[in-house]
């Protein structure tokens, strides 16, 4: 009896917290999407409707969605083609005082305000930037500038876990397989980068969540693009119902990537 | 067998191979060694930890590049090449195993990089696993298996290759006593059925006497002494190697003056010394030496006597149990007895005793100190 009240005194506040603040808010989100607006003061009226779904079924909400989704697969393809070879290199060939310092450098920026950075690529990218005139062109405001600077905020996400990964991977995984027979490209294929997969799939989950519900980089570098999250801004004061159905939206494609990332086998391991 | 290949080309030839480690000044781990391994032979490597066995394994390996000399796998220079260009494998001491792969994945891995076809890969593995007792545990992950069977998995791992040379590793390391003698006995079975050379690293002396054809004692980076079991045990050829392989006995200065009546360093195994009573008659071609008893222990199948010679120093005497009876008293600290030799089995050993080192090079059992 007694640690059973031990335990419920210890696990009551935090199961407090994820039920009603972090479920509760969910399901207030769920629910209000099926509400509806009265047209003349904005206010949220209750009653049942499928109408705000039916909407985000229309060709402008869709292209919004899918740009959304492809953005947060851009954003999270290129932080593993940037995070794999850096934490390889930090991890096994960097000497240790150099392993610190590139350590502090995917750290640092994280301490960093957003908005700050997010500005600092907006200077960056804008015509006579530092990019124009260093390589004479510069993709401008929009979606590739949108993507860069996602890849740029959510880098450490990726780099962190895959950079541990290497750093577990035990040294004579890959003296056995050479001495197997296996050359580099092979034991890489076949010993690291299996290894590498629960890392990369929870560094993803990260930078994909993150891309997809991110509205303020979008603002600053992205000119005119619409994604989700300035479309649910922009609904949130007039339209709560509908701006709710967006965000509803956002939470079924991070389950279903959830799922499909379960699928891989990649989260057991974890 | 091993004398009908002697004369063939070695599977193994060191010639003056030396590595050193980086550091100022800089480590010499392994100091220009020369080593020939015959064919088929189970050749050990035994050294306490430091001594540069492991790294010799690494070099013949392909994971250390050599500062000088040259290895040769059976009369092939293979000195610069890669790990996967060298027709040895590894039983790693940590068994190295796959985890996202199955235990048949893991043994098929050097068939299937190699490209092997499909049916051969299939069979060769079943015969692997099989051979090592593991036949229906193929689909199981490594994380399922005991440390044990990890071994074996490990084991068949490196032989369903064939190889030239089979190199371990210190593998059974991390078992526990009573598997560790089960699969010395394993390991020197599976050795005669796929007569592969096998060269085997430990600082256990007990099992490489036990296993091997021949041992390379080694001490700081040089090879002692390379010789059978036999030779090494009981014509030690320094005071190191009579010190790490056995109980050292070592009868030096006044004392062996005194004792063997004769200058040097002397070494008595101390299952060749009796203890007896004081005054008890001494037969011709016998030494004795007086002293106390410092140290009785009782260790079930046979009983140590540490005695404080009165010339000085100190031998101990291991004597079987075969005639303790339940009735009769043992002798205690305290007593004075008497122990006898034979003179022929007193060891002249070579070179400087090196006091410093018998701690380390005392077998495990030796010194229960060590934690």
């Amino acid at each position: 009896m007694r640690p059973r009240r031990g335990l419920a005194i210890l696990l009551g506040p935090p199961m407090l917290w994820l039920v009603v603040v972090y479920l509760g808010a969910l399901a207030v989100i769920f629910a209000t999407a099926f509400w509806t607006t009265d047209p003349f003061t904005n206010l949220v009226v209750r009653t049942f409707t499928l109408e705000n779904f039916r909407e985000l079924l229309t060709p402008t909400y869709l292209g919004i969605i899918g740009r959304t989704l492809l953005i947060a697969v851009l954003v999270t393809v290129l932080c593993m083609v940037v995070a794999i070879p850096f934490a390889f290199f930090m991890a096994r060939v960097a000497p240790r005082r150099l392993r610190g310092l590139l350590l502090a450098a995917v750290l640092v920026p994280l301490w960093a305000s957003y908005l700050v950075k997010a500005y600092a690529w907006r200077t960056m990218l804008q015509p006579d930037g530092v990019i124009d005139s260093t390589f004479g062109a510069t993709p401008g405001f929009g979606l590739a500038a949108v993507v860069l600077t996602l890849t740029y905020l959510w880098l450490p996400y990726m780099v962190l876990p895959v950079y541990a990964a290497f750093e577990r991977l035990p040294e004579s995984h890959l003296e056995a397989s050479a001495d197997l027979g296996g050359r580099p490209w092979t034991t890489f294929r076949r010993v690291v980068l299996p290894a590498l997969l629960p890392a990369v799939a929870a560094g993803s989950v990260f930078t994909f969540s993150l891309s997809l519900g991110d509205y303020i980089a979008v603002q600053i570098v992205g000119g005119k693009l619409q994604v989700l999250g300035t479309a649910v801004l922009q609904n949130i004061t007039l339209d709560l119902p509908f701006a709710a159905a967006l965000g509803t939206a956002s939470v079924v494609i991070m389950v279903l990537y959830l799922l499909a990332v379960r699928r891989t086998g990649a989260l057991d391991n974890l | 067998m091993a004398a009908e290949t002697a004369s063939g080309t070695p599977a193994i030839r060191l010639n003056g191979l030396r590595k050193e480690f980086a550091g100022t000044p800089p480590v010499v781990a392994v100091h220009d060694v020369d080593l020939d391994v015959r064919a088929g032979e189970f050749f050990s490597m035994l050294g306490p930890s430091g001594s540069g066995k492991t790294t010799v394994l690494r070099m013949i390996a392909g994971f250390e590049e050599p500062t000088s000399g040259r290895i040769e796998l059976a009369g092939e220079d293979v000195t610069g090449r890669q790990p996967y260009e060298r027709d040895v494998n590894t039983v790693f001491q940590d068994y190295a195993l796959f985890p996202h792969m199955s235990v048949a994945e893991n043994v098929e891995y050097g068939l299937l990089v190699t490209k092997v076809g499909r049916a051969e890969r299939r069979s060769r593995v079943a015969e692997a696993l099989e051979q090592v007792r593991l036949g229906d545990h193929g689909s199981r992950r490594p994380s399922q298996l005991s440390g044990g069977q990890r071994q074996r998995v490990a084991l068949a791992r490196a032989l369903v290759n064939r190889p030239t040379v089979l190199l371990l590793d210190e593998p059974l390391g991390a078992l526990d006593l009573k598997l560790r003698e089960q699969m010395q006995v394993e390991l020197k079975g599976i050795q005669r059925d796929v007569g592969i050379t096998f060269l085997f690293v430990t600082h256990d002396q007990e099992e490489a006497l036990t296993l091997s054809d021949r041992i390379a004692v080694f001490d700081a980076g040089r090879i002692e002494q390379v010789g059978t079991a036999h030779e090494v045990y009981e014509s030690p050829a320094s005071a190191f190697v009579a010190g790490f392989v056995g109980t050292s006995n070592l009868l030096t200065g006044d004392a062996a003056r005194a004792v063997i009546r004769r200058d040097g360093s002397f070494a008595i195994r101390p299952e060749k010394v009796a203890v007896m009573a004081v005054g008890s008659p001494a037969d011709t071609g016998m030494m004795s030496a007086d002293g106390t008893l410092e140290e009785v222990v009782y260790g079930g199948p046979v009983t140590r006597y540490v005695v404080a010679l009165d010339a000085g120093g100190r031998l101990t005497a291991l004597e079987q149990n075969a005639g303790t009876r339940p009735d009769v008293a043992a002798l205690r600290r305290g007593e004075r007895v008497a122990l006898r030799w034979r003179a022929d089995h007193v060891i002249d050993v070579p070179g400087p005793p090196a006091p410093e080192r018998s701690p380390l090079g005392a077998s495990p059992q030796q010194s229960p100190t060590t934690t």
